[in-house]
């Protein structure tokens, strides 16, 4: 066997070592590898721009019979509030002395609520509801605020491309503020 | 104030359990019925033995944990009653009980979003993904084998207090959303090193394992600046109410970021915007603008003693206390006015003055009598000075809701009433 072969196999053998993944690869060697299925089963960030949002969908239909279900009772029937939040309403009272903060008039993006609804959503079970029914209840609570018609049906893709009214009006950090 | 009372023949604890029972009016009695106090506790007091020494006590083992006396059974965590729900809310430390700047773990402050989940450590995972060379899980005796260390920093929540009245009472109400800790566990930055960060890394999404799934943005500088992953508090394992087995620590960072339960830490080039990070952890303007991604808690002190609550029983000596601190750093001085803000002198600030720990700081005062107001206010090694609650609403309004550090006066009345001064 010539060196250059043997090079060869001795790089195959290190770099089989490092496929398995049977050892981490840092300083200290803790932990072992996160496999692609074992990432997809808890990454469920879904980011800004709607990446990251799974397939599905749901109408705002079937969302008023999921939120009637499951939601009403601490949001109110249309959303009003109660125990839970007010998600309603309150466009234009923003920069008034009695801001009223909901989905349609504080929250700049729309995913944002997808990803808030399946992971913590209904407080009694989060993480129960299908992918289709988040769709719903997210289009549902849009429709309410007016931000898609009574027939809409909401995916990834049409979820991401609602411009929230609210979405410009947030800026840095500027603290030190007061000197 | 015990001191006073000690002179009068009465048990200082007695008074303490009368203030946290029946407020300022009931201990006032104190003063007035001391020259007749019951017989049970005569019998115990000088010259006569306390009963306590004429047999044994309880037997080795009766507390297998242990638990304060049962004349402190009032010094509890303040919980407010009119609470919406309780699956999502906060408890606070009774700050004018405590002594030092270490926070007891049965007293230390509690903000939940989901309800304390009971979470089982052989079964509890820290998965480490997203712009990485490695993506990792962790189990919890991996995470004990890394290079361990202990520091001492404050947690503060960051609405605390808010804006608007009414304002709280004591200063457990007011600022009770705060407490001090010395936190063991693994240096952030080491485990990220362990994974390899790819140079789009600029955030990490900490995830809790709780019914909220909280997720918080953190941006990667502090990550690799003083960031831990903490498995112990005060020397015992996290309690479940603080996170229990795994939280995150970001000394000077608001509170909610400091993710409880921690399960997940996803690198990013972008926050999450999460609806914490956007419906709820921001701070709207008169304009309507609303500020996002505010972390830092800024310099801020209160006086724990005496303090709303309390009464002074009789002019003479009294210790000015109170605890300062700053999310920025060391804190360099405190101020303390004692006459409704019209002049200020240098308290003594106890050692150590750790980096975003709480700082003890005393003044020794001779009360006359006389109503007074007295305050303190904090400046941090940036040369940052606490400022006024007035200061802080010609620039932010009563809508900003989070980060109030403002300066806390108290009331005293010719009775020796404290009350809060604002309120």
């Amino acid at each position: 066997m010539r060196w250059r072969e043997i090079c060869v196999i001795a790089c195959a053998i290190v770099l089989c070592a490092f496929a398995t993944g049977a050892q981490a690869q840092g300083a200290y060697a803790i932990g072992r590898t996160a496999t692609a299925a074992e990432i997809a089963g808890w990454n469920i960030d879904v980011g800004r721009d709607g990446s990251n949002l799974p397939a599905g969908s749901g109408s705002v239909s079937h969302g008023r019979e999921v939120f009637a279900q499951q939601c009403a009772s601490c949001h109110g029937d249309k959303g009003e509030g109660g125990v839970g939040d007010r998600l309603v309403g309150g466009q234009e009272t923003i920069s008034t002395a009695k801001p009223i903060r909901t989905v349609g008039s504080y929250w700049p993006y729309a995913p944002t609520l997808f990803d808030y609804v399946r992971r913590a959503m209904p407080q009694n079970a989060p993480q129960s509801l299908s992918n289709d029914d988040v769709y719903a209840v997210s289009a549902y609570i849009l429709n309410l605020n007016g931000l898609v018609g009574a027939d809409a049906t909401l995916d990834a893709k049409s979820l991401a491309a609602i411009k929230m009214p609210n979405r410009d009006k947030f800026v840095g950090d500027a603290r030190p503020d007061v000197k | 104030m015990s001191r006073t009372i000690d002179i009068r023949d009465k048990s200082a604890r007695t008074t303490r359990r009368r203030f946290l029972q029946g407020g300022g009016a009931v201990a006032g009695s104190v003063v007035v019925g001391a020259g007749a106090p019951a017989a049970a506790e005569t019998e115990n007091l000088p010259p006569n033995i306390p009963n306590w020494m004429k047999a044994p006590g309880d037997p080795m083992g009766s507390q297998p944990y242990g638990t304060p006396s049962p004349f402190e059974k009032g010094v509890v965590k303040n919980i407010s009653k009119n609470l919406k729900q309780y699956i999502s809310a906060s408890g606070r430390t009774p700050l004018q009980e405590l002594d030092g700047i270490i926070t007891p773990n049965g007293l230390f402050y509690e903000r939940h979003h989901g309800g304390v989940p009971t979470i089982d450590p052989e079964q509890h995972r820290l998965m480490l993904h997203g712009l990485v060379e490695h993506p990792l899980i962790f189990t919890m005796d991996d995470l004990r084998r890394f290079p361990s260390e202990s520091r001492i920093h404050f947690l503060e929540c960051s609405g605390n207090p808010g804006y608007t009245k009414p304002y709280g009472k004591t200063a457990s109400d007011l600022v009770g959303l705060l407490s001090c800790a010395e936190w063991t566990g693994v240096s952030l930055k080491l485990v990220l090193q362990e994974a390899g960060l790819k140079p789009e890394a600029k955030w990490v999404i900490a995830e809790g394992a709780d019914a909220a799934a909280l997720t918080r943005s953190i941006p990667i500088e502090k990550c690799l600046e003083d960031a831990m992953l903490v498995y112990s508090q005060n020397g015992e394992r996290l309690r479940p109410q603080q996170g229990y087995p795994l939280r995150l620590l970001l000394p000077g960072f608001e509170g909610n970021m400091n993710v409880k339960w921690l399960r997940r830490l996803h690198v990013t080039a972008e926050p999450a915007y999460s609806r914490e990070e956007t419906s709820k952890y921001t701070d709207l303007l008169p304009d309507g603008t609303a500020r996002e991604f505010s972390f830092y808690m800024e310099a801020k002190s209160i006086i724990t003693r005496p303090s709303g609550g309390q009464r002074l029983d009789v002019p003479g000596f009294h210790e000015i206390t109170g605890i300062a601190w700053s999310g920025h750093g060391k804190i360099k001085r405190v101020e303390v006015s004692i006459d409704d803000g019209k002049n200020w002198q240098e308290a003594r600030l106890q050692e150590p003055v750790l980096t975003r720990a709480l700082t003890r700081f005393r003044l020794p005062w001779q009360w006359d009598g006389k109503p007074a107001v007295i305050q303190s206010r904090a400046i941090d090694e940036t040369g940052y000075v606490q400022p006024t609650l007035a200061e802080l609403l010609a620039v932010r309004g009563e809508n900003f809701f989070y980060h109030n550090n403002a300066i806390w006066p108290w009331r005293i009345a010719a009775d020796g009433e404290v009350t809060n001064a604002l309120a």
